[in-house]
């Protein structure tokens, strides 16, 4: 029997119906076109992705990489799709952690949840072993709680607020640092899975050891030369929330619902605040070489960077303490912090209220447990400003809260919100890295000139390397140039960094495909009005005029093209085929 | 409209990298556009609609690159590649392709793989995935590369330890005549005078001692780093800033850990500041100085155990005359420089093994730049005293 080299060939297909399991044979032209994580997931994806979110046919998958469990730098990764319930979209997330490198010694690539179980129950993976148990978890238990049942292997969870039906809800791995986004904890939680437990003894196959490490010490050079990453203001020396102090001296940072795009408050908020009030150490998911967590000398995390601002300057909340506090109660809760803060931003628009008369904290704990005014923002800030007639103040696009970089500041940042197929997203292509960080090269962050090429091109990239389940984050520093170097050190099978981003476009296109099929035009891909009329905050010789409607619209019109999309931003036919992708004709 | 990649196409010519006219740029956005006209312009666009890259460059080299370029080519198996031991090339090349034939399925098969190729008797091919400037860069970085390679070899063929072509004899003499003359040359020296008594005062000088530091030959590609400490504040230019154009492009970085803005800043910034912790000075430059790069990778033990790990691993006490050469890599990394570099920074300035060369200056660039310069024309004669030239 030929060994599969970085792979099992084999995904675990969970039906939680009828509590069976059985195995899919992978590999061949599934492997090479869709490489593994995100893309693979996306395969078994597409044909349920007219389903909505809690069908117990919409599967929930988790795939692993052929990087998985290899040791190849920073590729410790897993990917989680299935379609959001917040968005409607199909959504990916990358969780990190020994989830992924658990499952695959135990023999699988992956992971296909479908049906809805009787009962609240747990799913136990030991290795071919796979058994059903009732819940051992009480209702409104808190996070760590759960995952302290699992003190071996890894484990997926939800929090309560899947339990009270939140839009946002996170599911949560152990060793990861971050809550996930778009709210498959509430998928999980449909199919009535409070969790997944999996342990593995076995090992990774590596053709080539000697080229593997070859290849790992070529990433790892890039990432010692990296400011971003490893400098003395880097993220291994603050977190990601050493982006904060940069972000708002370019005015980027989103205050008050994104009605002011610089803090001038007199507490300090930044990274070197949390550094001085608390000292901190740092922390990582397994396998990471870059340590981008921090955690305070008592314990607790410091909120990465997206989670740090919302939950302070967006909200109008100046309290580091009370930051931290929000912080953990979202990771207790498992809910997505930057959906739930700008929500309650939204919320303090439209009823007036200042950050005075609203307890975030409190506010927090109600749309978890859905009480009071948190059953109204338990379904995200568009819903709610829909339902209050003032949909214009939900700072989304398709439904998820925009993060903390305020697009009128970059306007390739502000193109990729639009366009990103999980909707108001800027890790899909990172334009900050080099409308701001500078890497691999500087552009000028007021022009669209040039933009809707490097946004497809790094959304291509972003898309392959989530398949090969690579941190976002090491994309900072090395490029699929390096990695292709070791996949092929660990499949043997030759691969450049052109196959992989030609790979990353069609794993991007068939997640249009998708959104096509639930019925996402070009009117989906677009920014709230607000971007397009009011100025963002002057400051430091700078001012920052709104985006300019036509332009963004001339930006987006040539994305499309550049995409190979209709005038409409929707999937074509021929260009689906000429990426081997099958097509299916939604009308 | 500026014609796509003038500003990169002047840079070239500027630098002694390509012949006026010579570079060709290939801009792809909605279309592809050209910076000019070649017979195989087909054969280009075939390449960047392929590849579908934002950009492409290609150029024939001018002397001496070109027949450095085409010597280290022939001795490359076909197909094969080109991999010098500088750190330019280990941290971003990685290797440099020699593809035999100028067709389309050549150049894409090369530059699937790595950033940029030669392509024997015609020139160099970069690509650039997001701008023209990485393009730029890779061109040239690859020359540089191949320069450092030549000579060094050239010293081991002289040793009689490394075989090159008889045409290695016709290219050192000529190459390094001509920049003995370019040393020569070098006349324009700061002229901002320190100390420094304004923020204001601190940018210019920053401004003009990178300005200086391009316009001498002392880097390649541009790049470098400079920095100066002044009111507890170490201000340093950004990471892949052009330090011919600083303006806008320098980071103040509050030494007692109030901000995080040095994110974007140089990735020596952690060596400036250990350096600016261990001594006196208050200005440091770092270059590329190509003398000094190839000095420090001459090394006569053949047997050494760390041979072929020196970048890292060499525990040898190396010097130049006065100079220190020391191992690490950039940035921060567990062998990175910033572990070697600052304690060796004892005289006029420190060589980074393969890298480059740091120099500081007491109160203001004015040392500093002098010892850069001076450190170079020391290590061009030591290396023409070793080769009998």
């Amino acid at each position: 029997m030929p060994i599969n080299f970085g792979r099992t060939g084999r995904v675990l297909l969970i039906n939680a119906t009828e509590r069976s399991v059985s195995a899919i044979e992978t590999g061949g032209d599934a492997a090479t076109f869709f490489i593994g994580g995100r893309g693979m997931a996306g395969n078994f994806l597409r044909p349920f992705a007219h389903l909505p979110f809690d069908s117990p046919q919409m599967p929930l998958i988790f795939m692993t990489g052929p990087l998985t469990g290899t040791g190849a730098p920073c590729s410790e990764m897993l990917s989680v799709m299935s379609k959001s319930p917040l968005t409607r979209t199909v959504f990916q997330f990358s969780a990190g952690g020994t989830f992924g490198s658990e499952l695959k010694k135990s023999g699988w690539d992956g992971i296909i949840l479908t049906g809805k179980s009787t009962s609240p129950c747990g799913i136990i993976i030991k290795d071919s072993s796979v058994t059903f148990e009732q819940s051992r978890f009480i209702p409104e238990m808190d996070v760590s709680q759960r995952l302290a049942f699992f003190s071996t292997g890894s484990a997926a969870v939800t929090g309560p607020a899947a339990e009270y039906g939140v839009l946002f809800s996170s599911m949560i791995f152990s060793g990861d640092t971050q809550q996930s986004r778009g709210g498959l904890g509430l998928v999980m939680e449909t199919k009535n899975i409070r969790y997944i437990h999996v342990r593995g003894s076995g090992s990774v196959s590596v053709h080539d050891l000697e080229k593997l490490t070859a290849a790992g010490e070529d990433i790892l050079r890039l990432v010692s030369a990296s400011p971003v990453l490893t400098g003395d203001h880097g993220f291994s020396r603050y977190g990601t929330a050493a982006l904060f102090d940069l972000v708002n001296s370019r005015g980027m940072l989103p205050c008050l619902n994104f009605r002011k795009t610089c803090y001038d408050g007199t507490d300090p908020l930044n990274a070197c605040a949390y550094d001085r009030l608390y000292g901190t150490v740092s922390y990582g998911c397994t396998g990471c070489d870059i340590h981008c967590g921090r955690r305070l000398a008592d314990g607790r995390p410091v909120p990465e960077y997206n989670a740090m601002v919302h939950l302070s300057a967006l909200t109008g909340n100046t309290s580091v303490e009370r930051t931290l506090l929000a912080s953990a109660l979202c990771a207790e809760k498992g809910m997505d912090p930057v959906s739930a803060a700008s929500t309650i931003a939204c919320y303090m628009e439209i009823t007036g209220k200042s950050p005075d008369e609203c307890d975030i904290v409190k506010l927090l704990a109600d749309i978890a447990l859905s009480r009071g005014e948190g059953e109204l923002l338990k379904s995200g800030s568009l819903r709610y400003a829909a339902a209050a007639s003032r949909p214009e103040l939900s700072m989304s696009v398709k439904g998820l809260e925009l993060p903390a970089f305020d697009p009128r500041g970059a306007y390739g940042t502000a193109l990729s919100y639009a366009v990103s197929t999980r909707g108001g997203c800027y890790s899909d292509a990172c334009a900050i890295s080099h409308e701001i960080l500078r890497k691999p090269v500087a552009t000028d962050r007021f022009t669209f000139s040039g933009k809707p090429r490097m946004i497809r091109l790094a959304e291509d990239a972003r898309s392959a390397a989530d398949s090969l389940t690579v941190c976002g984050n090491i994309l900072f520093a090395a490029s699929l140039e390096e990695y292709a170097r070791a996949l092929y050190a660990v499949t043997g099978t030759e691969t450049t960094g052109h196959d992989l981003m030609l790979a990353g476009e069609r794993i991007n296109y068939n997640e249009r495909i998708m959104n096509y099929i639930c019925g996402f035009t070009s009117a989906d891909d677009d920014l709230p009005a607000r971007f397009f009329s009011d100025p963002g905050t002057p400051g430091a010789g700078i001012s920052i005029p709104p985006l300019d409607r036509n332009k963004f619209l001339e930006a987006r019109s040539t994305y499309y093209r550049i995409r190979g999309l209709s005038a409409d931003g929707l999937p074509l036919e021929k260009k689906s085929l000429e990426l081997g992708l099958s097509w299916t004709d939604p009308d | 409209m500026d014609r796509p990649g003038l500003k990169y196409s002047a840079r070239l010519v500027k630098s002694g990298l390509c012949e006026a006219g010579a570079p060709l740029f290939g801009i792809m956005e909605d279309g592809i556009t050209w910076s000019g006209r070649i017979q195989e312009e087909h054969i280009l666009e075939e390449v960047l609609n392929t590849l579908n890259f934002g950009s492409i460059l290609f150029s024939p080299t001018a002397e001496p690159f070109r027949s450095i370029t085409e010597l280290l080519a022939g001795e490359a198996q076909p197909s094969g590649s080109i991999v010098p031991d500088d750190t330019e090339t280990r941290t971003f090349l990685h290797e440099i392709p020699v593809i035999s034939a100028f067709t389309p399925g050549e150049i894409i098969t090369a530059l699937k793989r790595r950033k940029g190729a030669i392509i024997p008797g015609r020139g160099i091919i970069t690509a650039g995935p997001v701008t023209p400037e990485q393009a730029f860069v890779t061109f040239s970085s690859i020359c540089f590369s191949c320069y450092v390679k030549f000579f060094s070899d050239y010293y081991y063929y002289t040793r009689g330890v490394k075989k090159l072509p008889d045409s290695a004899e016709k290219i050192a003499p000529q190459a390094l005549k001509a920049y003995r003359s370019a040393l020569k040359n070098i006349s324009d020296f700061p002229s901002a005078k320190g100390p420094f008594t304004s923020d204001e005062a601190v940018y210019a000088a920053i401004v003009e001692a990178g300005r200086l530091t391009v316009s001498s030959g002392m880097v390649d590609s541009f790049f470098g780093n400079v920095s100066a400490l002044f009111n507890d504040c170490i201000y340093i230019t950004q990471t892949a800033a052009s330090l011919d154009e600083l303006e806008g492009c320098i980071d103040c970085c509050p030494l007692d850990n109030s901000s995080t803005c040095a994110i974007t800043s140089s990735s020596e910034y952690s060596a400036h500041r250990a350096l600016y912790n261990l001594t006196h000075r208050r200005t440091v430059l770092h270059g590329h100085p190509r003398f000094s790069v190839i000095m420090s990778l001459l090394c006569d033990r053949h047997e050494c155990a760390n041979r072929g790990r020196c970048h890292t691993a060499c525990t040898a006490k190396r010097f130049i005359n006065d100079i220190p050469v020391v191992p690490g890599e950039i940035g921060t990394g567990p062998l990175g420089l910033v572990r070697t570099m600052p304690a060796a920074m004892m005289g006029r300035g420190v060589i980074v093994h393969g890298h480059g060369l740091f120099t500081a200056g007491a109160c203001d660039f004015t040392d500093a730049f002098t010892s850069l310069v001076d450190i170079e024309r020391m290590c061009f004669e030591e290396y023409c005293r070793l080769v009998q030239f």
